[in-house]
């Protein structure tokens, strides 16, 4: 099979979510080249066919998109890796993995941006368009990542996600994250949950394409003798188009709601010293390395600071930072770009809520966010 | 019911679904039946073959078939089939999409799943404008033909599809007309055999679009033009055989190109196989 043997690696976070993915059962990988992501597309290439997979570079990232969308109802785990711009052309075949229920991985490496931007550096501005990217209204699941060990766990955890809410999930990495190198521990294989697709194979009587009355209903997958219809069109339950805004309701309802319902089992958060503290830090991905300086810090200065760290960003961790926001009423959020997490933050926490942007282009610098802990406690 | 009152071909369609989207007088119900009659003639399980399509009234085709059949975004039929060719190369993955999804918004994976020689069967039907749209030109619409988007006539050259299809390096390139059912059904069940990209260009009518800018007066009136204007030369030289019929020239139709030529999928399993050896 040629796994990555267990053990410890000194490795950088392509190396990780690529090692993370095959682990996960990831054999079929689309993509385009892309500077901070390349290297993803590098190792794939040399790998999948190690283990019996499949890769292929395409075109563009339109078409990347639309590969690992085929593969995956061709019954095999897929996923693709870009940036920023490559991730803006893949949104209209996001929608399609969306409306399709077909589960498959983004990963999307942020960097500067808009546009070209600064392709080598790192960024933080493509949080809401994996929220909103995509036109019409989604449920996503993304995951972010601030280490290369998680790197490589969250790959696997987006898989399992992928898999089990039947839809693409992002992987909101970032250009430092994939570029840093430091350790790496790998499990045996038989540590790690994987979760493995469930399938109809054969159609039973009235079994239907889709079953809007139960979040977890196993797909087809092509050739098997099903004889669905998939469509990007709103379908009814058996597949078949319609105008019907009843049908919309139906199929949007169903669509939203597997990922509204198990939003506890899906949202995932690191909290550091948030116990006693009367100011919280909200940061995430290579920014809350910062963040969690800024912290300790502050702590030495009497300063009663915490930290909290989404691990998974949408869906929002609502309930938590409710109980939070009632606790001790301030935020923090420092992101690198002009705001927009903190948008969530300020809408679910409804508490004062203060910004610091950080442009593209390093990681920030935890002195800044220091300063601005220091403001709220003058 | 007795037998009589099926469809003949009701084991393969989706009576459910009917009646169809399309306009009296175009011609996708017979490309379906072509489609659908090489299928059957094939041999080959029907439940081996997947249909996929983007978007447009060509795209609505594979809805029908009773088949595994894959309506996905526009001009993107193609990269899909060809993920799910990979992900299953037992599969047979056809396309039928129209002109404009193939080769206006979906032109750079036509040439690049073609340049690769992908195991895919792509079947256009060119109407030579936007139908489900309302009649807009595209990149097929020949020259000074009048269009929702061309009222002075487009001035526009338009594309050669076999011409293009056979420089990218496809295994097999025909065009045909829905005036022609015979030999488009076994054109299709020729290029369901063939190893490699598989191209057939097929011309419709679009009676309430580009039928209607152009002066005919209904589907069957543009079919019998493009009927009594063709002509069919199988060793045409295809530079020669873009579609301009408002100028006095005769649309070529034939089977143009059966080459044999490594596809992408002889290729791949030839390095899974050179890896797996190299590791003994």
């Amino acid at each position: 099979m040629n796994l990555l043997p267990p053990g410890r690696y000194f490795a950088d976070g392509n190396f990780a979510a690529t090692e993370g993915a095959i682990l996960a059962g990831c054999r079929f990988f689309a993509g385009y080249p892309i500077t901070p992501s390349s290297e993803v597309l590098e190792r794939m290439s040399s790998r999948l066919p190690e283990v019996g997979g499949h890769f292929i570079e395409m075109e563009d990232e339109i078409g990347s998109m639309a590969a690992i969308l085929g593969a995956s109802n061709g019954g095999v785990k897929s996923m693709t890796a870009t940036s920023g711009p490559g991730f803006s052309l893949m949104q209209e075949n996001i929608g399609l993995g969306m409306i399709t229920e077909t589960p498959t991985v983004v990963l999307d490496e942020m960097r500067g941006g808009p546009s070209t931007g600064i392709p080598t550096r790192v960024g933080q501005g493509d949080v809401m368009q994996t929220r909103w990217g995509s036109h019409g209204d989604l449920a996503p699941i993304t995951y972010s990542p601030n280490s290369v060990q998680e790197a490589f766990d969250l790959q696997i955890e987006a898989f399992n996600a992928a898999e089990t809410y039947r839809q693409p999930v992002f992987v909101a990495s970032d250009q430092v994250v994939g570029h840093l190198t430091e350790m790496l521990e790998v499990k045996k294989i038989d540590e790690y949950d994987i979760v493995q697709r469930e399938t109809r194979k054969v159609r039973n009587g009235s079994d239907r394409v889709f079953d809007y009355s139960n979040d977890f209903i196993p797909m087809f997958i092509a050739g098997t003798g099903f004889r669905g219809n998939v469509d990007s069109l709103t379908h009814d339950e058996k597949g078949y188009p319609s105008n019907e805004a009843s049908v919309e309701k139906e199929m949007l309802e169903h669509l939203l709601n597997k990922v509204r319902k198990n939003e506890e089992k899906i949202v995932k958060y690191e909290e550091f010293l948030v116990e006693d503290a009367k100011l919280i830090l909200v940061s995430y991905g290579i920014t809350s390395r910062s963040a969690k300086q800024a912290v300790k810090e502050a702590r030495k200065e009497g300063l009663k600071v915490g930290m909290f760290r989404p691990i998974t960003l949408w869906p929002f961790p609502e309930k938590r930072i409710k109980e939070l926001a009632e606790r001790s009423k301030k935020f923090i959020v420092p992101e690198i770009n002009y705001g927009q997490y903190s948008h969530s933050v300020r809408e679910y926490g409804q508490s004062e809520t203060r910004e610091v942007h950080f442009p593209p282009g390093a990681v920030p610098d935890y002195k800044i966010i220091l300063k601005e802990i220091e403001r709220c406690f003058a | 019911m007795t037998e009589t009152e099926f469809h003949p071909k009701h084991e393969l369609i989706r009576e459910e679904r009917f009646p169809h989207v399309w306009c009296p007088g175009c011609g996708l119900g017979i490309l379906l039946q072509s489609y659908l009659n090489a299928l059957e003639k094939s041999g080959i399980p029907s439940e081996n073959n997947v249909l996929v399509s983007g978007i447009g009234c060509t795209a609505r085709l594979p809805g029908y078939a009773n088949l595994d059949s894959y309506h996905t975004t526009h001009g993107r039929a193609i990269p899909f089939a060809t993920g799910m060719k990979l992900a299953n190369p037992n599969l047979n993955v056809t396309v039928i999409s129209g002109d404009g999804d193939l080769f206006n918004i979906g032109g750079n994976h036509f040439i690049h799943a073609a340049r690769r020689n992908m195991d895919l069967l792509v079947i256009c039907s060119n109407n030579f404008n936007y139908g489900m749209t309302g009649g807009q030109h595209g990149s097929t619409t020949p020259p000074t033909s009048k269009s929702a988007s061309t009222p002075y006539g487009n001035i526009e050259p338009s594309f050669n599809l076999p011409y293009l299809a056979s420089a990218l390096g496809a295994s097999y390139v025909a065009r045909w007309t829905v005036m022609h059912p015979r030999q488009l059904t076994r054109s299709i069940k020729t290029a369901m055999d063939v190893k490699g990209f598989a191209f057939i260009e097929v011309l419709s009518p679009c009676p309430p679009n580009f039928g209607k800018f152009n002066g005919f007066g209904d589907g069957f009136e543009e079919m019998e033009f493009y009927r009594t204007k063709s002509v069919v030369q199988n060793d045409a030289k295809l530079e020669d055989i873009s579609i301009d019929p408002f100028h006095g020239k005769q649309v070529v139709l034939g089977e143009f190109v059966k080459r044999k030529r490594p596809s992408y999928i002889m290729l791949e399993q030839e390095l899974t196989a050179k890896l797996k050896e190299g590791r003994k």
